[in-house]
């Protein structure tokens, strides 16, 4: 039997890049790229399956393979950390070799096997699929394979009992609570007072009614700039903000929307939104 | 177009897959390879079912998908605790159990 004209696009447009994406998952040196190509021939065997006259089984695809099993496979990556990259140096000699040369004598030896053989003409599945393939499915499931069905039910339960036990990690110390970690900072505090850190929520940056900016340290009740109160990243690389320039600087926002020659009338209407004044109010 | 197509592919497939369980030392990306050799033997099954008019071959691959799904549970558990002892996901560095 041969296939339709549109079953024949679809595998001619599909089965090459699924081979590119099988190809992809073997050279991909980041494990992440390898999942994402996995993946992609997961969904494009899914379409075969439904183009193969097994729509059950296409979404069945969808949902365990792709759904379950690789979201599981990436979950597991971010846990052993995305950036593992594979080691380049061979433990065993040759190892690379021999891998590819078998892999190249298996392929030989299916697609022989596969060409050379005779297969029946093809049947179709339009009398097995008469009452929907789902319930020719269930009958053959639930008539002759009642058996296998129930020891993969207990294989599935047995599987997530092994998953729980396998990750369960066993609390070798006392529990850290909320409780014990203020005790601990307190105590700390008392200790050392040289690294120390304030028990407080560390101050808001920004200077009063001028600056809000993340980058502008807070002044503090006695004028002083609270240096904790930049964030620690913008204070290692440097790009904190004097307080002093930004008081010091003349130019406000409305002076910069009206120009200087123009009476500044409506500027007067805004609290605060003289350069003298606002140096005042904060300094 | 022959519909033993699908089994070329599906054996191309599983030879890829095959390959990447030797050559990759990242066990996941090794465990993967186990997972594309399987869904070529489900394409396998499939093409069968629909040659031969038997919807036997769609049951035996639902049976696959569902002992693979078991296997993923127990293998990434089993990848997890190594790497929690070992700081390691490379298939070469397993062989320091024996120590």
């Amino acid at each position: 039997m041969t296939t339709s004209g549109g079953e024949a696009a679809l595998f001619a447009v599909l089965a090459p890049l699924m081979v590119i994406a099988a190809l992809g998952l073997l050279f991909a040196r980041r494990a992440v790229h390898a999942a994402i190509c996995v993946v992609f021939v997961m969904v494009s065997l899914a379409i075969l399956y439904v183009a193969n006259e097994a729509p059950f089984l296409g979404i069945v695809q969808v949902v365990v393979y792709t759904g379950a099993v690789m979201m599981l496979f990436l979950f597991v990556l971010m846990l052993v950390g995305v950036d593992a990259a594979d080691s380049l140096t061979e433990t065993i000699r040759g190892q690379r070799w021999i891998g590819v040369l078998l892999g190249a004598g298996l392929l030989a030896v299916l697609l022989g096997v596969i060409t050379r053989a005779t297969f029946p003409p093809a049947v179709g599945l339009e009398a097995a699929n008469a009452a929907t393939n789902p319930e020719g499915l269930a009958a053959v499931l639930f008539g002759d394979y009642v058996l296998a069905m129930e020891v993969v039910g207990v294989l599935l339960v047995t599987a997530a009992l092994a998953g729980l036990v396998l990750t369960h990690r066993r609390r070798l110390g006392p529990r850290r609570t909320q409780r014990l970690q203020a005790r601990e900072r307190v105590a700390q505090m008392a200790v050392d007072p040289a690294r120390r850190r304030p028990l407080t929520p560390l101050p808001a940056p920004g200077v009063y009614a001028q600056n809000n900016a993340m980058d502008t340290p807070a002044l503090g009740p006695d004028g002083q700039p609270l240096e904790h109160s930049v964030p620690r990243v913008l204070r290692i690389r440097g790009q904190r903000r004097s307080p002093v320039a930004v008081l010091g600087a003349q130019e406000t926002l409305v002076q910069r929307i009206a120009p200087e020659d123009v009476p500044a009338e409506g500027a007067r209407e805004v609290p605060g939104a003289g350069a003298d004044s606002t140096e005042g109010e904060t300094r | 177009m022959p519909i033993t197509n699908y089994l070329v592919l599906a054996g191309i497939l599983f030879a890829i897959g095959a390959t990447t369980v030797m050559l990759r030392r990242n066990a996941i990306v090794v465990f993967m390879g186990v997972e594309l050799m399987l869904n070529a033997t489900n394409l396998a099954f499939v093409t069968f079912a629909r040659i031969h008019g038997d919807l036997t071959g769609q049951v035996l691959a639902f049976f696959v998908m569902v002992v693979a799904a078991a296997e993923v549970v127990v293998g990434l558990a089993i990848i997890v605790t190594i790497f929690r002892t070992r700081r390691s996901a490379s298939v070469d560095d397993v062989n320091l159990l024996k120590g």
